[in-house]
Order: C-alpha cells, then sequence, then structure tokens
C-alpha cells in the first residue's frame, strides 16, 4: 500500500504543518474553518491533525454524518417496518444502534426483528432472492455518495423483477444543507473543507454558490493525512489574500462535473424531494425519492406503518452539534450521560458522529480551549 | 435504552468491561478475581514452587475454518497464551464441545485433528473433556469452552498493576492480522486479501521474554478482541499510567492495513490471536526484542512505545505525520464472533 506511506510522509507534514502555522499567524485573528463530512471530522483526530494546528485556527463539523442528520421521524418508521413479521429489514451497520424516539433498531432485533447488516446494498438482493416469502427492506440512509450503488441496485432488482425487494430512501443531499446552514447566520465560518467523497460523484460545482454567493472559500479535501493538512493550508491561503473560491485539492478523484455514471444513474433512480433533516428540520429538494418509474420499490409505498408522532430526547443537542452551533463538549449530556454505551443521540453513535470522535479521541489533547462561536460575519 | 446483552457487549471492548464490571463481578468478589488478569494465579500450597495458573476461554468463531486455522487451534491458542502471559508454562486443557445438531461428523474430526496438532505443538495435554449435543439452532455449528492450567516458576511476578514510568512496550510481531482474516472471509464479504490469521501459541515467546527481562519484565499480555488498543489501556488503568505509542513503530503487514482502511476499522482496535505485548523496564528492553526476533514468531517484534507518565491512566498515539491523540478503547460491536 504505497499510497498510505506517500500520503502520510513526515517530512511534507512538517512543511505543511509550518505553512499552516504561518499563515495562521499572517492572519492574526480567530479563524473557523467547518469540515462538512463525518470522514474528515474521524480522520482529522486520527491522524493527529487537530493537535498539530496553531492555536487561532479552530476547526468546526457540519452536518456530513449520514446517520446523525437521519431524523427520528426516519428511525422509527424504519424499526416499524423491520418489526413486521414478514419483513427483513437491511442495512448498513452504523443505523443499528442509533436511538429513534423509542428505541434503536438494535433494541428492535432483540424483540425479533429480522435485521442484517451488510456492507454493500447489492447483498440485499442476495437476501432477497433466497427469501422469496419475505419482504426485503433496505434501508438507505446516506448522501450522494452511497446514493448511486443503492440506485445501481434498485436498477437491478428492476430488471431482475425482484417482487419482494423495496428501499427506503432516506437519502439526503449535502449542498441544500449547506444553504440552510449559511443562510440561518448561526455559525461564522471562514472557509468550509468539503466533502471529498460526495464531490466525486457530484463534482465541486454544486458547492460553488457558497464561494459565489456567500464570499466564503471551500477546498474539497481528500482523507490521507497529507490531504488533510494540504486543504488547510490552501484554504487559509485564500482567506488571507481574500479570495474565495471552491477549489479541488484532492485532485487525484474529484473533477469539478464529477462522476457522470453515477449521476446518470441517481437522474434515474430517483427524483429530489423535500426532506426531513435533524438539525434543519424540512428542507426543500434536499432528499432523493424514488422516481415514479421505480416507484414499485419504494418501500414507503409498499409497507404500510403508521407511527406515533416522533419525540426528541430532552436534552440532546445533537441537532446543534450538526450545525457547528455547538461542541460536544458544550452539550450537558456529553459524556455524563451521553456515552457510546448509552448513546441518547446518533452524533454520540456514529463511527462519523461528532460526538463519538470527540469522546473517543478526546478534546483533552487538543491545544486550544473551547471559545465561545465566533460573531457572525455580515 | 435497551437493558438487554447486545452483541457489542462481546466486543471486547468498552462494553465487554461494562458487562463483566457491572452484571458478574459483584456476585463473585475474591481477591484473585478481581486482579483481572487473562488467566488466575494461585497458591496450591505453601512451597515456592506451589503456583499454578488457571484460565478458561468459550469459543464461538464463525466461520469454524479460516484462513489461517480453525476453531479447535484457536481454542487451543488461546488457553495457551493466557497461561503464557502470566508466565505460567502451559500444561494440561480441557476441551468441551457444544455440537450443533446436524454438524457433518467430517467436520468434527477435522476440527478435532487440529485441536491435537496444536496442543501437540503447543506442548500441552488436552486431559478432560465434555460433549454436548444441542438442538438446531440452539448454537451455531459449534462452540468449544477450554480451560488450562500451568505451572508459574518461582520469582515471576508479573502484574498489569506493576508498569512503571519509563518502561517500553513491546509487541512480537504484526497487528490486526486476525481480524482482518475473518473479516474478509466471511461469507457476505466480497473483499479479497491475502490476510491470514496469526493465530499461534506464543508460550515460546513468553518464556524468551521472562529468560531475559527477569524481574524487569513487568507485564505481558495477548491482545485478541478488541486489539492493541484494549490491552494497552487496560495495562494504563491497571496501573494509573500514560503510554505513549509511535504509530510509525508499530508493525502491520500492508494487506491488513489497507484492507483496515477500506473498511474503515482502526487497525489498533482489530484482534490478534498470537502476539505478545510485553512491557519491560527501560534498560532491559533491547534485550528482550532480540531474543524475542530471534525466534520464528517473533521476526517482526518491535518496541512501540513507552511508559511516559503517572498523571493520568491514559494511551496515547504519536501519528505518522507528527500529531498526537488518544487512543480509547474500542466500542461497540465491530465485528462479532472473531474468537
Amino acid at each position: 500500500m504505497r499510497w498510505m506511506d506517500e500520503f502520510a510522509r513526515e517530512e511534507l507534514a512538517k512543511g505543511l504543518i509550518d505553512r499552516i502555522h504561518r499563515l495562521a499567524q499572517r492572519l492574526g485573528r480567530p479563524i473557523t474553518i467547518m469540515e462538512v463530512c463525518g470522514t474528515h471530522t474521524v480522520a482529522l483526530f486520527r491522524h493527529g491533525v487537530r493537535a498539530a494546528l496553531p492555536k487561532n485556527l479552530r476547526m468546526i463539523s457540519g452536518p456530513g454524518c449520514p446517520v446523525c442528520v437521519t431524523p427520528n421521524e426516519e428511525i422509527d418508521t424504519a424499526i416499524e417496518m423491520a418489526l413486521k413479521p414478514d419483513v427483513i429489514l437491511v442495512t448498513f451497520g452504523d443505523m443499528v444502534r442509533v436511538p429513534g424516539s423509542r428505541k434503536s433498531l438494535a433494541d428492535a432485533r432483540i424483540e425479533g426483528a429480522d435485521i442484517r447488516v451488510v456492507y454493500s446494498p447489492l447483498e440485499a438482493l442476495d437476501i432477497a432472492r433466497a427469501n422469496p416469502e419475505r419482504q426485503i427492506v433496505f434501508l438507505g440512509v446516506g448522501f450522494e455518495t452511497t446514493a448511486p450503488t443503492i440506485g445501481a441496485t434498485i436498477n437491478q432488482a428492476a430488471s431482475e423483477e425482484l417482487a419482494n425487494f423495496s428501499v427506503f430512501s432516506a437519502h439526503k443531499l449535502v449542498p441544500p444543507a449547506m444553504r440552510a446552514l449559511v443562510l440561518s447566520g448561526e455559525v461564522g465560518v471562514d472557509g468550509f473543507m468539503l466533502p471529498g467523497h460526495v464531490c466525486t460523484v457530484i463534482g465541486a460545482r454544486p458547492f460553488e454558490f457558497l464561494a459565489d454567493e456567500f464570499g466564503i472559500p471551500g477546498m474539497v479535501t481528500g482523507f490521507q493525512p497529507l490531504d488533510l493538512l494540504q486543504g488547510i493550508a490552501m484554504l487559509l491561503d485564500q482567506i488571507a489574500n481574500d479570495r474565495h473560491r471552491i477549489e479541488i485539492e484532492y485532485t487525484r478523484i474529484v473533477s469539478r462535473e464529477g462522476n457522470r455514471q453515477a449521476q446518470a444513474i441517481l437522474e434515474k433512480v430517483f427524483t429530489p424531494g423535500d426532506a426531513s433533516w435533524r438539525g434543519f428540520g424540512l428542507l426543500p429538494s434536499s432528499g432523493l425519492h424514488l422516481s415514479p418509474t421505480y416507484s414499485q420499490f419504494d418501500a414507503k409505498r409498499r409497507i404500510e406503518v403508521k407511527i406515533p408522532p416522533p419525540v426528541e430526547h430532552r436534552g440532546c443537542r445533537c441537532d446543534a452539534v450538526i450545525r457547528g452551533a455547538l461542541e460536544p463538549e458544550e452539550c450537558r449530556l456529553f459524556r455524563k450521560v451521553c456515552t457510546p454505551e448509552y448513546p441518547i443521540g446518533p452524533c454520540m453513535v456514529s463511527s462519523e458522529g461528532t460526538c463519538a470522535a470527540h469522546f473517543k479521541y478526546g478534546e483533552a489533547q487538543h491545544p486550544h480551549p473551547i471559545e465561545p462561536p465566533l460573531e457572525v460575519k455580515p | 435504552m435497551s437493558d438487554r446483552v447486545t452483541l457489542g457487549h462481546g466486543s471486547g471492548g468498552r462494553m465487554s468491561q461494562a458487562i463483566v464490571r457491572d452484571c458478574l463481578l459483584p456476585h463473585l468478589t475474591n481477591p484473585i478475581l478481581s486482579q483481572l488478569e487473562d488467566q488466575a494465579t494461585l497458591k496450591l500450597c505453601d512451597g515456592p514452587d506451589c503456583r499454578i495458573a488457571f484460565t478458561t476461554d468459550a469459543f464461538v468463531v464463525t466461520p469454524l475454518f479460516f484462513p489461517g486455522g480453525d476453531i479447535g487451534r484457536l481454542a487451543v491458542n488461546g488457553t495457551v497464551n493466557d497461561l503464557a502471559v502470566g508466565g505460567a508454562t502451559p500444561l494440561y486443557l480441557s476441551m468441551a464441545a457444544i455440537i450443533e445438531e446436524g454438524l457433518e461428523m467430517s467436520v468434527l474430526d477435522r476440527i478435532f485433528q487440529s485441536v491435537g496438532e496444536a496442543a501437540h505443538q503447543a506442548g500441552v495435554q488436552v486431559v478432560t473433556g465434555d460433549t454436548k449435543v444441542v438442538g438446531r439452532g440452539a448454537c451455531d455449528q459449534l462452540f468449544l469452552i477450554s480451560s488450562g492450567i500451568g505451572a508459574v516458576a518461582s520469582g515471576i511476578e508479573l502484574s498489569s498493576h506493576r508498569i512503571q514510568p519509563g518502561d517500553k512496550i513491546l509487541i512480537s510481531g504484526s497487528i490486526a492480522d486476525h481480524g482482518v482474516a475473518l473479516f474478509c472471509c466471511r461469507e457476505n464479504i466480497e473483499l479479497h486479501t491475502d490476510a491470514v490469521s496469526d493465530c499461534a501459541p506464543i508460550h515460546r515467546l513468553t518464556q524468551a521474554a521472562i529468560q531475559v527481562g527477569g524481574p524487569y519484565l513487568r507485564a505481558m499480555r495477548d491482545p485478541t478482541r478488541g486489539g492493541l488498543a484494549s490491552t494497552l489501556n487496560e495495562f494504563a488503568e491497571a496501573s494509573g499510567v500514560t503510554i505513549e505509542i509511535t504509530e510509525r513503530a508499530i508493525p502491520i503487514h500492508p494487506e491488513v492495513r489497507s484492507a483496515c482502511e477500506v473498511l474503515g476499522f482502526d487497525p489498533l482496535t482489530v484482534a490478534n490471536e498470537g502476539k505478545l505485548i510485553a512491557v519491560c523496564a527501560s534498560d532491559r528492553a533491547e534485550a528482550v526484542l532480540d531474543a524475542l526476533r530471534k525466534l520464528p514468531l517473533g521476526r517482526e517484534a518491535a518496541i512501540i512505545g513507552t511508559v511516559t507518565g503517572s498523571s493520568e491512566a491514559m494511551v496515547l498515539l504519536n501519528t505518522s505525520i507528527g500529531g498526537k491523540r488518544i487512543v480509547d478503547l474500542p466500542m461497540g460491536e465491530l465485528l462479532p464472533r472473531i474468537c
């Protein structure tokens, strides 16, 4: 695995860390960069990048953990579906322990629901073929990154005329959430570290509004240690020179236009529609629904469930953490009541959740104290 | 939140600790158990050579056969290793089998052939056992439960409570092989790697470490479920010390590292089944390292870190780019039934 060493070379890292410190010093004021993607949040901690950053540079996490932004309403619905005796609910592992209003899928599994964890949605088709008498529901949670593979799976199911397979699409689109985040003015952000995987599919262009309309620079960044450092350095360079463009650090994978084939699948199988987000509420055209041609694969149409009104856990501040308005340590439940073993909110469950990352890797080691959020920029 | 047992409680991480601490230990308090070592060291009489080490382990791995081993080999080596890291010479094992109705006789035969071979290789005898057959669905094919005893020579005082600032952390070879090999050979994982389980008896490594380290050798463990991260955290907590390890120094095979990267696993938390972690006073660490490297299973041995302080019980990783982060206990269900 040569590339993994290539992207973690110590001497190059030192050079980039120096450059970041010089730029931050030149800026001479508190700088806030939001990493939008949960994978970035974890990578920044895991590779020790946060600990190497200057004191006046603050990294905050944005709405980029798909499990975290899934509202209770959708989790509750999935649980009700799973509890139907003829249903096998298939999902990615991250969703299983996320608490809904009253229970999690893991609790439902203990109660007898048949819930299977897969690593590829195509495995759900194997399960469907092997269990023709059962209804197989795939719980599709994710952003533009995972949606194409789910789309391809639906396409495959259609070509095989699999009658017992459907998808509960809880997919969300990142750019509309970013627009809502910036429009709210709740969090002052000097620059965005943009999600490398999402942009692999949709390209960098859908994020250009951040620079064009709001004057905030963005950097599409990869996930290896040197990517992270280079992305931060390039962003600081823009901020220091008063430039605001959407640039790509992750050029070995991401283009302006993205992956046309993946986009074609999305367009074929899904249609954008309203979606409800934890942290934002209902955002127009921010979710992917099944397009009319594929409506027979829509679990929401096929499996009828009624759920009691969703309720939020009192005191849980995942909504504010998702918007970057609150650091996990500022939540009263963090570490005291809410822990990875007994998570209250999704940000503590998901491996990409901000609270889980802060719990696991410890802000104690972080060189700078938590400062109150910076003032909102005009 | 549910008050029932979940698969996460079996992961060897934070939740496993909690279930032992909160549900099991309160009913069984005694000074030997509360040491919480991988084996209990018992004194059967008053003489200097009267100590034995005693351990027990259950094996529920799926699939029964995996690259680098099978459940039989795993059961023998797992038990042998728990004795060996206590400084004991493993001697006698028991082996109980819970068999699901319908299991092919040839499978049982192959696995017990493997038990025999592994016992021979580790220099132990399986001297007692039991078989139970349960109805279809009451267990999955075959579970094995093995206990073992070994002799502890006089003068050996190994304990995770004896670790001091300045001590060095050694590992006998590459990490995460077993967990990754198991993961990738599961039916539903279409990720093909050359990863092979490291399932092996480590009693020769522990004997060499004891011989060379003498009283300077503080503690030994074999990092199974929960990986290096769990073992080092247990050390840090038992002795109230800060342990710092260096990412670049930790041996890991390239195919294992890339599989972890693809799957999103932190290799520090992935299981091993034939590795030794030893803590040794700094003066003698190099000598122990040389001794380990002379053995076939220790060729890739390395010093991976240092005990840096005693103000806080924690494990820190110096990352490859020169950053630093906490290494916490893994939490929840990484991959059930790996051992």
